[in-house]
């Protein structure tokens, strides 16, 4: 049989550094095939070889058989390729339709039911006509992957696919791909979940430093071997020793129903939470469902009417009507889901972005910006939360997206709060710097700091949380204790079915003996 | 074959807007030979008179060093509300309603020999400023208002208001029916600084606005507030800075400044009141502001600039018989390639195979 794609010594040098290095790689029709490494690996440079948006410096790339060079993504999507992006390439003010029409031949009008029938086949749950821009970031990742499933390639690039759907979303793709491999359609899937690949994959190519360290059938191995291949040691895992005695509540959110200005936003209806001091709160769910307009009440980015001011209180105190300011001052910090843009200004260096928040904790005196102490702040930063970049005066943008969500985390535990409220901790982060930012979580709960953690991933949730609500449409699940519940009951609450969530967490009351 | 393509800067280095400002005014030399050759003059001498000739007596030295004053204020201000994303392109309008405000005051306390007459005069210039750009904050914040129309328009309505003042309330009844008002005082005029020039004390305010305005912008966390707004308003509403607040700021530094540069000129060289306060400072002060890339120091290089070009253009009609309009069409030719060279700010060129791509973003 015919190799789909074979590529032969692929490098690519770029000028910091030698991004591929000698690559080889063959898919086979109807294979599914993982590439496995770390960020700064060289994943996602091959990929964009593969996809024809990059170029090779040395190599040859054979597709069907014959050598080919992929001159642009319109060729690769011609030949068959299609590919699913880690980072979106969707416009933002064009509609979700509108998008996939661009990619593909047809009106809008006439692809609009084609995206209903493949969002219903492949549990994509997304609106034709909403607008790019009012959808989260999750809801994006489900518009990428329908439109590559639209166009119908042999060959199917997916670049972290599963990180935003719930685990029966993953299992459903999961699923779908093997149902698509049967029929001879060729997989590329990119991720770093191990146990994912042990279930989907054929075959695993991994990569580390832009070399092939090996190929392995993943079935065959443990999640630990993997791991070692990897990165090249074993992986780290944070270490929970679970919360101590239940302390003081510090923020409670009560019977909180809110409509945002944004039509698209997800309306809140009834939310209520507590959270006490040395504890890690999670909530879980697919992104879309509510979770940014309750972090944006919570942070203050968005306030409510001081009517409402009491539905959100903090050690007591209403708080629900003030800004992000008077809530650092009371030591409520809060670490967004987008870095760049949001958490840090992108063309400033770390220096300047540590007082972004750090103003008021004396980088800035007298209304004067404290120079050295901003520069000290940050160095400090950067050497405790083991920041990689050009020291104080790099910029913002110019660090990857796991030592900026690094410092960023690090900048605001370095202001000591009592309450945290850290949304998406380790999204797109590698997991070597995963697994330092959810010790260094873990850690500051053991200090008695309360810990609010809005993630997708269920695993990280599992492995810091102490409590458990689950997200959906709006509506917040009653807590459960963590160890009290497992992975598919959260799953089911994260498609809706509370129930199971609101029996008792412990038989401890019984009352018909 | 190869070709060129655009692409994105991965980092910016700290000469890129000086360099940028340097190509605009060479592609601004070149495109203004063409010009020069069409109407059959000498570039040479062309460029001569515009630019050396200004520098070769001591009344040209002074006309530059005058018309560096308001070029000066107004442009520190208007950088610092166009750092915050604060479009504010009616300074002409705030320098107005500045010197009418100002004159008021000069001709309410005619004859008066107080020392406290010329700050008076400053401080009401300034409100007055702060008060024209402060109607477009209010409706921008109230109404999201675009302040680029409102402040426009507001010149249009200042101008208006100047016309019927200087031929009816303020006129100087003993002028003839001249549209203009009386002529100010001693105490009510700034006392000159070089002597056998024009060049008055104003110029010392514009040069402590401009320290002024290095230190807010550099050093102060207000100047701090009103950039992360500018570049990043996620990151602005994240870290808690009001968005109106800065809108507020932003233009009132700037009307402020300006109507200060308005009380420069009718306590200056007008010493009174009339139909034209101002050559178009206000408008001009955008194309400063932006070719000092918004940078204090930078605007210094620039107002220096500027009003050689303006002073540069009177030489050039005298001495070679270029129109009046030349003055324009420089300002003209250089916000145009100032903007077009901006680009590269952000985006470098370079040439490539053509079956290369576009991206090239460091390995991941």
């Amino acid at each position: 049989m015919t190799a789909l794609l074979k590529l032969t010594g692929i490098s690519k040098i770029y000028p910091a550094v030698v991004a591929n290095d000698a690559i080889d790689l063959t898919v086979m029709p109807g294979e599914i095939h993982a590439v496995l490494g770390e960020n700064g690996a060289g994943k996602s440079t091959l990929m964009k070889i593969i996809y024809g948006v990059t170029a090779p410096d040395a190599g040859t790339l054979e597709w069907l058989g014959t050598a080919t060079r992929i001159k642009s993504p319109a060729h690769a999507r011609a030949l068959g390729i299609g590919m699913v992006f880690q980072h979106f390439s969707l416009f933002d003010t064009l509609t979700v339709a509108e998008n996939i029409a661009l990619a593909m031949k047809g009106s809008v009008k006439s692809i609009t039911p084609r995206i209903k029938a493949a969002s219903e086949r492949f549990g994509l749950d997304v609106e034709p006509e909403m607008r790019v821009q009012s959808l989260s970031v999750g809801e994006r990742q489900r518009v990428e992957i329908l439109r590559c499933m639209l166009q119908e390639p042999k060959l199917i690039i997916m670049d972290e696919p599963t990180s935003v759907l719930p685990p029966q979303g993953v299992s459903d793709l999961f699923k779908t791909l093997k149902k698509l491999a049967s029929e001879g359609i060729g997989i590329l899937f990119i991720s770093h979940k191990l146990d994912e690949i042990r279930e989907l994959c054929d075959v695993a190519t991994v990569l580390r430093h832009g070399k092939v360290t090996g190929t392995a059938v993943p079935r065959e191995e443990t999640s630990k071997s993997l791991a070692r291949m990897m990165i090249g040691r074993d992986l780290p895992h944070a270490e929970n020793r679970g919360s101590k005695a239940e302390g003081e509540v510090r923020l409670t959110v009560s019977d909180l129903s809110y409509v945002p200005d944004d039509i698209f936003a997800t309306p809140l209806e009834h939310v209520a939470l507590t959270l006490r001091e040395g504890e890690i709160l999670g909530i879980a769910g697919v992104s879309g469902n509510g979770q940014n307009t309750l972090v944006g009440l919570l942070s203050g980015e968005t306030r409510l009417p001081d009517a409402m001011a009491a539905n959100i209180r903090l050690n007591g105190a209403e708080l629900g009507a003030t800004g992000p300011m008077d809530r650092r001052e009371l030591g409520l910090h809060f670490v967004p889901e987008e870095r760049l843009g949001r958490g840090a200004v992108p063309e400033h260096d770390l220096s300047e972005n540590s007082l972004l928040t750090g103003f008021g904790s004396g980088l800035a005196k007298y209304g004067f910006l404290n120079l050295g102490g901003m520069k000290q702040f940050s160095s400090n930063t950067i050497d405790a939360f083991d920041v990689r970049c050009g020291g104080p005066n790099a910029a913002a943008q110019s660090l990857s997206g796991g030592n900026l969500q690094k410092f960023i985390v690090g900048r605001e535990i370095s202001l000591k709060p009592k309450v945290l409220i850290v949304s998406q901790p380790t999204w797109g982060v590698d997991v070597g710097a995963a697994a330092a930012i959810r010790q260094k979580l873990i850690d500051l709960r053991d200090e008695g700091v309360a810990i609010l953690v809005v993630s997708e991933e269920l695993e990280e949730l599992f492995e810091i949380s102490d409590r458990l609500h689950v997200m959906f449409r709006g509506r917040l699940s009653p807590a459960i204790k963590t160890q009290s519940t497992n992975v598919e009951d959260i799953g089911l609450a994260m498609t809706g079915d509370f129930e199971r969530l609101e029996t008792p967490a412990e038989p401890s009351v019984v009352e018909h003996a | 074959m190869r070709n060129i393509y655009l692409e994105p800067r991965t980092e910016r280095s700290a000469f890129a807007p000086f360099l940028v400002s340097m190509l605009a005014v060479c592609l601004t030399i070149i495109a203004g030979s063409g010009l020069f050759l069409i109407y059959g003059k000498s570039p040479i001498a062309g460029f001569h008179a515009i630019f050396i000739e200004p520098l070769q007596s001591s009344y040209g030295i002074g006309e530059i060093l005058l018309k560096l004053g308001p070029f000066l204020l107004i442009a520190q201000g208007l950088a610092i509300g166009f750092r915050a994303r604060v479009w504010n392109i009616g300074a002409e309008g705030q320098l107005i309603i500045g010197a009418i405000l100002a004159s008021v005051v000069a001709i309410r306390f005619d004859g008066s020999t107080s020392s406290l007459l010329l700050p008076g005069m400053v401080l009401a210039g300034a409100l007055g400023g702060m008060g024209w750009a402060g109607i477009a904050a209010w409706l921008r914040t109230r109404y999201n208002a675009n302040e680029i129309l409102v402040t426009f328009m507001l010149s249009s309505i200042a101008l208006q208001i100047l016309y019927y003042l200087v031929t009816g309330p303020l006129r100087d009844p003993q002028g003839f029916n001249f549209p203009q008002s009386i002529t100010f005082s001693a105490a009510a005029t700034f006392p000159i600084l070089i002597e056998n020039t024009r060049v008055n004390a104003s110029l010392i305010i514009a040069l402590v606005v401009t320290v002024l305005a290095w230190v807010f912008m550099q050093r102060s966390l207000m100047g701090y507030k009103l950039v992360v707004g500018g570049l990043a308003p996620h990151a602005a509403r994240y870290a808690g800075f009001g968005e109106k607040r800065a809108i507020w700021l932003a233009l009132l530094i700037g009307g402020a400044a300006a109507g200060i540069a308005g009380v420069g000129e009718v306590a200056g060289p007008l010493g009174m009141l009339q139909r034209t306060v101002s050559p178009g400072y206000g408008f001009s002060a955008i194309i400063v502001a932006f070719l000092g890339g918004l940078h204090p120091i930078g605007i210094v290089f620039s107002s220096l600039l500027m009003a050689l070009i303006h002073v540069g253009g009177d030489f050039a009609r005298l001495s070679v018989g270029l129109p009046s309009a030349v003055t324009d069409i420089f300002q003209g030719l250089l916000l145009t390639f100032y903007l077009a060279s901006s680009l590269l700010l952000t985006h470098r060129l370079r040439l490539r195979k053509p079956d290369a791509v576009l991206t090239a973003e460091a390995a991941e």
